[in-house]
């Protein structure tokens, strides 16, 4: 690394140290949920009416709502009443400036998986918006988008600028009582990104949004509303950390897509929320409701996941296909470590003609954790031709780990072609014992194994992200090898 | 932290640039230059090693020493201990050392690590060697390579430096450069995979060189490139112990010393014609000695 490039690590860290993620004053809720909160924090955003009535519709609907229990999941009760609805920068001039004051952790990160800097300042050439807790705190490359007639804002913001785009979309994929997560963020989320790409517009840059959680006893809920219009074109990226605390953290975000005739849109997740320590104390909750309609002819959607962090994953982003000739593309990898769990997957719904969906999913358990696919394959009535290929791998990294799978296929069409196929395997004591007599320790052998076993996710990836997800794959599976 | 990831997109690249372009001069190892080993240093001293899987005895008091640069065949029937002292030597889990000592570049090699050890200059070319779906063969090279130069103090090679080394070593044992981006091992045919084996010894340029049943499994003209790969790696600092059930293979790797085990122990050493005088009699003949 060069010189100049050491000094600005050493600036990170010393950045990281002085701490505006301890140091920063926020004003923050008191715990509780009522419709009073809910009022309050709509009244603070400043929202229009329909906002506020579409909020408490969901509050209602909530009330009357159970946890979903079915998942292969281990969950402490949640007290509702304990958290924080609302956490956010006191005042203007705490916010930070740059994206390099946003998240020194994120940086700090960087350092740890080796990542050269000028990585990082190619990450730069990406538009980010940044959630800092409940609120957006910076949106890069505003202009530049704007001159294209690209929106790319905090949905905040585009309640503000676009109330009339929003109205029409929100809850148009995801309905305020779609279940117990969906209805709780309906209520009381935040803020998150809000993304339109225009007509015919391939959009020119990655998209991005940076989520952090930072105070204590606060959940967060974002919401994320992308609308492709006809013809257009977007690629977008997420991504996730938190501090480490010892108290469990909710994080129930709501995702809805829009894609119309011919349009495409590409979402990549690479999630590192804080998954607890080695013995199971403390982590995010993360519990999310993704769902993309690809409502136009020839539209096409394309998830792919990387989930590393979290105590708990309870996730699975999916695609209605509407339109005749629909794409839908689910790629994951879910990994866990120590007492980690995750139950993710996703739900192909074929309703137009000619509609394809492809599932290549790849979980790893590792240590004391318990790792779940689980899929859902629905072919309606009218979806003659529909094809769909799934192929689910899991691979176990010791004895005292499990990896499940439950797929679901639903066909009432008799012309459709569903496959399935899936692999449980095991890094092999050969395996690593060759490795180790080339040289490579233990711990690079089994991060190097995986990072095979992961490959036909990975080229998914937008590149950069790519190497951060190999990466963090490697820093996740520290100390998964005695 | 491992996955060097930067290289690891301009290694599933396909090759594209002008290798003539980049010709780096790579700097002798470190270890390479340190260890003028004196005539009077063993590379290699094993002392009455006694070895069981379980409760099965299964190496019986073996010695064996080995001076740089000397080529040493062992020989002997089915369980006699081949493969054990080939795993025990290179670090393989699973067995029990109950006695005995070996000295390797006068350290004690059984307080190793397996990595250690290769790091330090010993290497297995396995009998069986295994798959890894995923890994590309160059990315494991690459790896490999800069975990042992790193050991050295010596700087990791960049993508483009090493291309250049391994187009020029896969040259020699007839492979195609196809092979550097496949998943390692994976789908190749047996000959592929010992050749393999071989192509990573010449990048590793290990000192000690234990090469287990390399012969097995391969048609006689696989068996010719894998020998003259062998034996393009000979080196009056480089020592190889080649365990092997049959004659044939010395035809083509003239030994300096061969050696008879059987029973856990060798029971006759001698120069190449002790093969030959092997295989025309049989094991028996030595078995017979041994009791």
């Amino acid at each position: 690394m060069s010189s100049s490039a050491k000094e600005v690590e050493n600036l990170i860290a010393q950045e990281y140290t002085q701490g505006f993620v301890t140091d920063i004053e926020v004003e923050t809720f008191p715990p509780g949920l009522d419709e009073e909160v809910i009022a309050k924090l709509s009244k603070i955003k400043n929202e229009p009416e329909f906002m506020l009535e579409y909020r408490l519709k969901a509050f209602r609907h909530w009330q009357t709502m159970k946890e979903p229990d079915w998942a292969q999941l281990n969950i402490e009760p949640i007290d509702y009443q304990a958290i924080s609805y609302y956490s956010a920068p006191k005042k203007d001039s705490d916010k930070p400036q740059s994206l390099d004051e946003i998240d020194p952790e994120l940086l700090e990160t960087y350092k740890k998986l080796g990542i050269p800097l000028d990585e990082q300042e190619r990450l730069a050439g990406v538009a980010v918006d940044a959630v800092f807790d409940s609120v957006s705190v910076a949106t890069t490359f505003k202009g530049k988008l704007n001159d294209v007639g690209v929106i790319f804002c905090p949905i905040s913001e585009a309640l503000q600028e676009h109330p009339e785009l929003v109205k029409q979309y929100l809850g148009t994929v995801v309905p305020e009582g779609d279940n117990f997560f969906a209805a709780l963020n309906a209520a009381v989320f935040t803020d998150g990104s809000f993304v339109y790409i225009p007509k015919g517009v391939r959009c020119p840059m990655e998209l991005s949004t940076y989520f952090r959680i930072n105070a204590a006893n606060t959940g967060q809920f974002e919401r994320t509303l992308i609308i492709a219009d006809e013809d257009s074109h977007v690629s977008y990226l997420e991504g996730c950390t938190a501090p480490m605390r010892d108290e469990n953290q909710l994080h129930a975000a709501v995702v809805e897509l829009v894609a119309m005739d011919n349009a495409e849109i590409k979402y990549s997740t690479v999630q590192n929320w804080y998954p607890g320590d080695e013995n199971g104390v403390g982590g995010i909750y993360n519990f999310v409701t993704k769902r993309a309609e690809c409502r136009g002819h020839n539209s096409k959607v394309s998830w792919t996941q990387v989930e590393t962090g979290s105590a708990i994953t309870w996730k699975y982003p999916s695609c209605v296909l509407l339109g005749d000739n629909s794409v839908g593309e689910f790629y994951s990898v879910a990994l866990t470590n120590n007492y980690q769990q995750a139950d993710t997957g996703t739900k192909m719904i074929h309703i137009g003609k000619n509609t394809s969906s492809t599932i290549i999913s790849k979980g790893i358990s590792a240590g004391k954790a318990q790792n779940t696919y689980r899929g859902l394959v629905k072919v309606g009535k009218g979806a003659e031709n529909a094809r769909n290929y799934t192929q689910c791998d899991s691979l176990l990294v010791g004895d005292r780990c499990g990896a499940h799978t439950f797929p679901y296929v639903e066909v009432k069409q008799p012309s459709a072609q569903v496959e399935h196929e899936a692999t449980t395997s095991k890094i092999s004591e050969d395996q690593l014992f060759f490795c180790q007599q080339r040289g490579l320790s233990a711990e690079d052998a089994v991060s190097m194994i995986v990072n095979g076993f992961c490959k036909e996710v990975f080229k998914e990836l937008p590149m950069e992200f790519a190497v951060e997800a190999q990466a963090l794959l490697g820093i996740s599976l520290e100390g998964s090898v005695g | 932290m491992f996955p060097r990831a930067a290289w690891e997109r301009i290694m599933d690249a396909p090759a594209s640039h002008d290798a003539s372009a980049s010709k780096i001069a790579f700097p002798r190892s470190a270890w390479e230059r340190d260890t003028t080993i004196n005539q009077e240093t063993k590379m290699l001293k094993i002392e009455n090693l006694h070895v069981s899987v379980g409760d099965k005895p299964i190496l019986k008091g073996l010695n064996l020493e080995i001076n740089a640069g000397e080529v040493h065949a062992i020989m002997g029937p089915n369980g006699a201990g081949k493969s054990t002292l080939s795993h025990v030597l290179s670090g393989k889990p699973g067995y029990n050392i109950t006695e005995g000592k070996v000295t390797y570049m006068g350290e004690d090699l059984l307080d190793m690590d397996p990595e250690i050890r290769s790091r330090e200059g010993v290497f297995l070319a396995f009998q069986y060697p295994v798959e890894i779906p995923g890994v590309s063969n160059i990315y494991l090279l690459k790896a490999a390579l800069n975990s042992i130069r790193k050991h050295n103090g010596l700087d990791e090679v960049d993508a483009m430096d090493f291309l250049t080394m391994v187009k020029d070593k896969i040259k020699l044992l007839e492979m195609d450069e196809k092979f550097l981006y496949r998943a390692v091992n994976e789908g190749f045919s047996g000959g592929e995979k010992k050749r393999n084996e071989i192509l990573q010894a010449a990048i590793l340029e290990p000192k000690l060189c234990i090469l287990d049943e390399t012969d097995s499994g391969l048609d006689i003209d696989a068996l010719k490139i894998v020998a003259e790969g062998v034996n393009s790696l000979r080196a009056a600092e480089r020592s190889f112990l080649m365990i092997t059930h049959y004659q044939r293979l010395l035809d083509y790797i003239k030994p300096d010393i061969v050696h008879v085990l059987a029973d856990g122990q060798i029971v006759k050493s001698g120069g190449p014609e002790l093969a030959l005088e092997l295989e025309a009699k049989g094991y028996q003949w030595v078995e017979g000695q041994a009791a």
